[in-house]
C-alpha cells in the first residue's frame, strides 16, 4: 500500500513537470509603468484566453490558427510588428502591453481591454517566457520620437515629395489605397499573402491611432511583414512631414492635416476627385 | 656544462617558434559539383514593373535558382567544412552584397558568424532588404538609391533567404558559416578548400533547390584530396 502511494506521488510529479509551465529560473516578469507582471498569473490567463489561436507552446499553431488570416503571432520566434524599438530588436514590455489593449484592427486579434491592467501586465510577463531571446538579449532602446512640429502647408507638401522619393507608392499606391504595382505580390515572412495599409478606408493603424504611432510605424518597420524601417534614411523632422502628408490620404477622417490640405486648391482638387472616385480598388491577392 | 644546456634549450625554443609561426599549411580538399538528370529550365524574369532595371538588360535575365554550366556543372553551390574544424573568430574585412539591375550580386553570399555584412544599392530604385532567418533576428530595412551602405552581422550559423518585397523576383541567400573553410562554386562547378590541418572533416555541399550532401575526408599531411558532389536534378 505504501509502495502504491509512493508510486502515485512520483507519477503525479512527473505529469506536473511535463506540462508546459512558466520558466522559473530565468523569469524576469514584466514592468509596465507602475505595474509589475507575474508570469505564473499570466500563464493561467494565457491558457484560458490565448492558446486557442497562439497555441499551447506559444508558436502560433493553436486550434483556431488554420482558419485565421493573418496567422496568430508566433511568440517563440519573437518577431513583433508593433514596437517602439528598431527593426530586428525585441519590443519593450510597454509595447506588448499596448498591443494587448489595442488588439490588431482588421485581424482576429481582439482588443483585450476587457481584462484588467494587471491581467495584461501578467500576460506580457508570460508571453516573454516562450522565446529564449528574452534571456539572451535585452529589448532595443526605444527610438527617439521628437516633439511634433507645428503643422504647416510646407510640411504637408514636403511629405508629399517624400512619399514619391521613398517610393511608398510602389506598395501603397499613389492615393494610398494599397494598390501600388508591387501590392499584389506581397507576402509576409510566413509566405502568406498580405496587403499594404489602405489609407483610404480607415484612420486606425494596426499599431495605434495617433500621429506618434504613425511616426513609429515607418521609423521602426513592421517586423515580419514587407513594411521596412526607414529610420536610416529619413531624418526625424522629415518623418513628421511624412506623417502630416499621410493624414491627408485618409480622406474620410477629419484631421487638422486634411482640413489644411482641403483649404488649398491643389489639395481640394485631389480630395474631391478621390471622394468622387468612390470605388474600393483594393488589390487582388492572386493577380 | 650548464651553458651548453642553456644553448640547447634556446635552440630548441627557437626551432619550435619558427615551426609554429610558419603560417598556414596542411592539406587541401578540392573537386567539382555536378548534377545528373535534367534540371528545370530557368524562366526569364519579367521586370516590366521596374522600368529602371528592365532597361539594363537587352534580353531579360533568367532566374538563378539553379545555375548550370559546361559538363553538367553546378554553380552557386556552397561547399564548406561542417564538422572537424574549430569555430573561428570573424575576419575584419566585410562581406559585400550589392543590389544591381534589381538582382543580388552575388546571388549566394558566404560569410562567417559575426563578420560585417555590407549591403549596397547601386540601382536607381529603392529596395528593401528583408533577410528571413529562423535562428537569427529578423529585420527589414529600406535602402533608397544614393543612401549609405547598410552594415549588419549575424551571430548564429544559418542559411538565410533574402528577398526584396518591392521586387518579388529578387532572391538571394546569406550562408553564415562558423569557420573560414568554404567556397562558392563558380562557372564550371569547381571548389578548393585549402589550409586544412591533419584531421577528419565533414565536407558539405548546399544547393538552394537540391538541398545538402556531405562527405567525410581525412587529411594526414599536406596532400590534396579530390572529392565530387553529384546532385540529382529536379525537373521543376
Amino acid at each position: 500500500m505504501r509502495n502504491f502511494k509512493f508510486a502515485m506521488i512520483c507519477l503525479n510529479l512527473a505529469v506536473a513537470l511535463a506540462l508546459p509551465t512558466a520558466a522559473t529560473a530565468q523569469d524576469m516578469g514584466s514592468h509596465v509603468g507602475n505595474l509589475k507582471g507575474n508570469s505564473s498569473n499570466g500563464a493561467a490567463l494565457y491558457y484560458r484566453y490565448c492558446w486557442g489561436c497562439h497555441g499551447a507552446r506559444g508558436n502560433g499553431d493553436g486550434e483556431n490558427a488554420p482558419y485565421v488570416q493573418p496567422t496568430p503571432r508566433n511568440f517563440v520566434a519573437a518577431t513583433f510588428k508593433c514596437r517602439s524599438t528598431p527593426t530586428g530588436m525585441l519590443p519593450t514590455d510597454q509595447d506588448l502591453y499596448n498591443s494587448l489593449g489595442r488588439g490588431f484592427i482588421t485581424t482576429n486579434m481582439p482588443s483585450w481591454i476587457t481584462l484588467t491592467d494587471q491581467n495584461r501586465a501578467d500576460l506580457v510577463a508570460f508571453i516573454k517566457t516562450f522565446s529564449p531571446r528574452w534571456k539572451s538579449e535585452k529589448p532595443g532602446d526605444p527610438i527617439p520620437v521628437p516633439a511634433e512640429p507645428a503643422l504647416t502647408l510646407a510640411s504637408i507638401q514636403h511629405g508629399k515629395e517624400l512619399y514619391q522619393k521613398l517610393e511608398c507608392w510602389k506598395c501603397h499606391g499613389q492615393e494610398g489605397r494599397g494598390d501600388g504595382p508591387s501590392a499584389s505580390t506581397l507576402t509576409d515572412s510566413n509566405d502568406q499573402p498580405i496587403k499594404p495599409y489602405n489609407f483610404y478606408t480607415g484612420y486606425r493603424f494596426k499599431c495605434g491611432t495617433t500621429n506618434s504611432d504613425l511616426y513609429k510605424i515607418f521609423m521602426t518597420g513592421l517586423d515580419g511583414t514587407p513594411m521596412p524601417s526607414f529610420a536610416d534614411v529619413v531624418k526625424p523632422e522629415e518623418a513628421w512631414d511624412l506623417v502630416h502628408y499621410l493624414r491627408t490620404l485618409q480622406i474620410w477622417h477629419k484631421s487638422p492635416e486634411l482640413t489644411m490640405w482641403e483649404a488649398t486648391p491643389q489639395g481640394s482638387e485631389i480630395v474631391k476627385s478621390e471622394k468622387v472616385r468612390n470605388t474600393y480598388t483594393g488589390n487582388p491577392i492572386h493577380p | 656544462m650548464r651553458m651548453k644546456h642553456i644553448c640547447m634549450a634556446g635552440l630548441v625554443m627557437f626551432a619550435a617558434t619558427t615551426i609554429a609561426l610558419a603560417g598556414p599549411s596542411g592539406g587541401t580538399v578540392s573537386g567539382k559539383v555536378t548534377y545528373e538528370g535534367t534540371p528545370a529550365k530557368m524562366k526569364p524574369i519579367d521586370m516590366s514593373k521596374e522600368p529602371s532595371c528592365a532597361k539594363m538588360y537587352p534580353t531579360p535575365p533568367v532566374a538563378e535558382t539553379v545555375v548550370t554550366g559546361a559538363g553538367n556543372s553546378l554553380g552557386d553551390v556552397v561547399v564548406y567544412v561542417s564538422a572537424g574544424a574549430p569555430d573561428e573568430p570573424a575576419p575584419s574585412s566585410a562581406a559585400t552584397f550589392t543590389q544591381k539591375g534589381c538582382r543580388y550580386i552575388p546571388h549566394i553570399l558566404a560569410l562567417e558568424v559575426n563578420q560585417e555584412l555590407k549591403i549596397i544599392n547601386e540601382d536607381q530604385t529603392s529596395h528593401n532588404i528583408h533577410p528571413l532567418p529562423k535562428l537569427n533576428r529578423e529585420w527589414n530595412k529600406s535602402q533608397p538609391p544614393g543612401t549609405p551602405a547598410i552594415s549588419e552581422k549575424y551571430d548564429k550559423a544559418e542559411f538565410i533567404p533574402v528577398k526584396c518585397n518591392v521586387h518579388p523576383w529578387m532572391h538571394g541567400t546569406f550562408a553564415v558559416l562558423k569557420n573560414s573553410h568554404f567556397a562558392v562554386t563558380g562557372d564550371g562547378g569547381a571548389f578548393t578548400l585549402p589550409n586544412l590541418l591533419p584531421g577528419k572533416y565533414t565536407i558539405t555541399a548546399w544547393q538552394e533547390s537540391y538541398g545538402e550532401q556531405s562527405q567525410e575526408v581525412t587529411i594526414t599531411g599536406s596532400e590534396t584530396k579530390t572529392i565530387s558532389f553529384v546532385f540529382k536534378a529536379k525537373p521543376y
